[in-house]
């Protein structure tokens, strides 16, 4: 029966000792969901029928109603007053947790029962927001991996999360699925330019939104925005800087007071948006590279890797101020990211050499001076980057050469980190094949059992390599990271 | 005006030579600051950073420009609301006479600090003059401490002679060595105190030339390389190596406008990068080289 499930799955919960602060109040949701979900599937098992609007209203009715039962049950109990279910619901597979006594879900693949559990978080989000009976699939690892890093997820880009999802009884906003498809091949890169993708869609989601009857718009559209998150997070992991840009929208949501009417509401979310684009990504950008010309000196040999849009902008902006410096690119298999750097610094007219990283000790007598980019920083001082970056801070500092990281303070992150294996992203394997005179060594490795290829995406470089950070405050050490952490939640 | 106050600067310095150059511009600037005839806020502001370039012109350290950029910070630190622009002045000079009164005491404390570090026996090393390691030793012997210090020559001024004079007269028992016995000397030595002519954004220092070949060696033997500097030599600058140092702290104002190829002079600072240091002695407390920047944001942001 019903009761029985509910109490298998409590004591389940103790038994795992996973201890959550929200415990109480979460598993009374908890049980009301299921319920619904577990008659819901009952019902109907495919993924196509709609609901009649005068049982959603019933449904929601009943909901209520065991709502608000349970509330008044746990009032005697040490849990404050539950907040709407937005507060209690956390932010899916977010890494930014500050109580983290769980390790996220998108880390734990290679438990079984984790999985499982986030496929019916997935579903559980789904019906929380409307009420039609869909899933959002969840996408199949390809691929053998590499038993370090078997935690993480590794998917083909042959198999995009869209086609499994049928387009008229979606859920997702069209400019999120196009959003998330765009993530998943590859077409939108870069921290930067996902960030801002990413609030222009959602720009766009609030556009379109309109607050359902008997519902507030602040809780029900930080709702919405839910199983979107989720379906980003599914075609491709989300970035530091995504995450807080996500903190920031929900943050702002939830702020909106109640008897706001929706046309102002959305103007002000909207022109929030405006705002923190321009401040964090433009404006940072003028303030960090006005610094950092200032580094560049006349007759300097530059050596950038990879390809960061705040770096190549930096760059740009020292050439129109009539600095003489030349550029050396170094670039990495598999993503090539660096062309694309060299192909915007010599159409500006800048002295460009180009190698590859494995000719890095080779070139690195000649340089000056080390610019990179970062995805993040973390709070211990760590930089988080594309992959190859420790090991061109590690060359550099073996030679002397002074390294110099530019960062906007919205990429500043609290976890921390202090190896590149605990929290990383596997890109698709199938891009390490190559195919050089017609012949294409690796095309069989699924079937090479004891064979496995590894494409990371990113590393981490600890604080010693790294003789500066450039942000829009200013230039600070690297160990200096907490403390704009500090001031900036101060600020707020 | 200019002259009249390079005047009273230079009388400042010469009638007391106990006290810091950057004391002694506050000092300065603070006579200027209530001479001064300007009949705006903004026109008070720019007279006064005119004559913070002046006396940098004249004495081209560190510290004149740190102290005369914090002194500048200071008294403007709160919004002036009153509309009569004399009541401003005023406030501004009180101000100004706080905090001079204030940095007049830091070296008292930077030296209460670090003395209970030198221990019983110990031997010190120490590069060049400085007023405020003097002070540190002499808290130090006032304690009834024994100890030996070893000061290098420190061409091309030989300032360690007249250090090794001033410790003396202090009964301390003290070794003249030369500035290339550094590496020899340092597996006898316990410590090394030196002081410092500005204290950068990354935790490094500027001070004379031959104290970052000092620190490296002490890096190579693990012997504990600290460093005492008041507050008010904390200087917005980041320095990546020693060619990233601005010319006008390397070079005597005066060197700058006749010489005609830099790179035959001499520097007569150098910059010791903060992974050498171990603690800096400040009158904010003991910090770390990490803290340092953390402490600067504080104070300017």
């Amino acid at each position: 029966t019903k009761e029985e499930k509910q109490r298998l799955r409590k004591e389940k919960k103790h038994k795992k000792g996973k201890k959550e602060d929200k415990g109480p109040t979460e598993k009374g949701t908890d049980k009301e969901k299921k319920a619904v979900s577990s008659s819901a599937l009952q019902q109907s098992p495919s993924s196509t029928v709609d609901k009649p609007s005068k049982s959603k209203a019933e449904l929601k009715a009943e909901r209520r109603a065991r709502q608000d039962a349970e509330r008044a049950s746990k009032q005697g109990k040490k849990e404050p007053g539950s907040q709407a279910s937005s507060s209690k619901s956390k932010a899916p597979a977010s890494e930014l947790q500050p109580v983290v006594k769980r390790l996220p879900e998108h880390i734990q693949v290679d438990d079984p029962a984790m999985v499982k559990k986030l496929a019916k978080k997935l579903e559980r989000q789904l019906l929380q927001s409307l009420f039609i009976f869909l899933q959002i699939p969840l996408r199949s690892d390809y691929g053998f991996k590499v038993s370090l890093f078997s935690h993480l997820h590794q998917y083909s880009r042959k198999a995009p999360l869209t086609q499994q999802i049928s387009i008229p009884a979606t859920v997702i906003h069209p400019s999120i699925v196009r959003l998330g498809l765009q993530y998943s091949q590859g077409i939108v890169a870069g921290s930067n330019a996902r960030s801002v993708a990413l609030l222009h869609a959602f720009k766009q989601v609030i556009q379109d939104y309109s607050t359902p009857p008997n519902e507030e718009l602040s809780r029900d559209l930080v709702n919405k925005l839910k199983p979107y998150i989720s379906f980003l997070n599914q075609c491709r992991p989300l970035s530091a800087s995504m995450g807080n840009a996500i903190k920031y929208i929900k943050k702002e949501i939830s702020n909106i007071p109640s008897q706001c009417k929706e046309e102002e509401a959305k103007k002000k979310l909207l022109s929030c948006i405006d705002n923190y684009v321009n401040e964090k990504i433009t404006l940072a950008a003028k303030a960090i590279s006005e610094c950092a010309i200032k580094k560049i000196c006349d007759g300097d040999v530059i050596l950038v890797y990879g390809c960061s849009s705040l770096v190549n902008h930096i760059l740009c902006d020292a050439f129109e101020k009539q600095r003489k410096f030349r550029v050396i690119v170094v670039d990495s298999r598999p993503r090539l990211e660096g062309r694309e750097a060299l192909r915007r610094l010599v159409k500006r007219g800048i002295r460009c050499t180009y190698v590859l990283i494995s000719a890095l000790s080779y070139i690195l007598p000649e340089v000056s001076k080390v610019f990179l980019g970062a995805h993040a920083l973390l709070a211990n001082g760590y930089v988080m980057s594309r992959v190859g970056t420790s090991q061109i801070a590690l060359v550099a500092k073996a030679y002397n050469v002074p390294v110099l990281v530019c960062c906007e303070t919205y990429k500043f992150c609290e976890r921390v980190q202090t190896d590149s294996f605990v929290s990383n992203e596997l890109d698709d394997p199938d891009d390490l094949i190559v195919t050089r005179r017609g012949k294409t060594q690796l095309e069989a490795w699924l079937s090479i059992q004891s064979l496995r290829l590894l494409n990371l995406v990113y590393d981490v470089t600890p604080p010693d390599f790294v003789d500066l950070v450039i942000t829009e405050l200013g230039m600070i050490p690297c160990t200096s990271v907490p403390v704009v952490l500090r001031v900036k939640s101060v600020d707020q | 005006i200019d002259n009249l106050l390079v005047e009273y600067f230079r009388r400042q310095m010469s009638q007391d030579p106990d006290m810091a150059s950057a004391v002694a511009a506050i000092r300065s600037l603070l006579e200027f600051l209530k001479r001064d005839q300007s009949e705006t806020l903004q026109g008070l502001r720019e007279n006064l950073t005119h004559a913070i370039e002046r006396l940098e012109e004249t004495d081209s350290s560190v510290a004149v420009s740190s102290g005369g950029e914090l002194f500048l910070r200071f008294i403007s630190l709160t919004s002036l609301e009153h509309s009569d622009l004399s009541q401003c002045k005023n406030v501004m000079v009180e101000r100004g006479e706080l905090f001079l009164k204030k940095i007049s005491l830091s070296r008292g404390k930077v030296a209460k600090l670090c003395h209970t570090f030198i221990k019983d026996g110990a031997k010190i090393l120490t590069h060049s003059s400085s007023r405020v390691v003097l002070k540190v030793l002499e808290n130090a012997a006032a304690d009834k401490k024994r100890f030996t210090v070893y000061v290098t020559e420190s061409q091309p001024d030989s300032a360690g002679q007249q250090m090794a004079d001033k410790l003396r007269r202090l009964n301390i028992p003290v070794i003249v060595v030369l500035d290339a016995a550094v590496g020899y000397i340092m597996e006898k030595v316990d410590l090394v105190i030196v002081g410092a002519e500005g204290v950068v954004e990354s935790g490094g220092i500027f001070n004379k030339i031959g104290t970052y070949q000092m620190a490296v060696c002490s890096k190579a033997h693990n012997k504990p390389f600290y460093v005492v500097a008041e507050s008010f030599k904390f200087v917005r600058l980041y320095p990546l190596n020693q060619e990233d140092v601005p010319h006008r702290f390397k070079y005597k104002a005066d060197t700058l406008k006749t010489a005609e190829d830099l790179n035959h002079e001499h520097p007569m600072i150098d910059y010791t990068p903060p992974s050498l240091i171990t603690l800096l002695f400040t009158d904010l407390g003991v910090l770390t080289p990490s803290a340092v920047s953390d402490e600067l944001i504080k104070l300017y942001l």
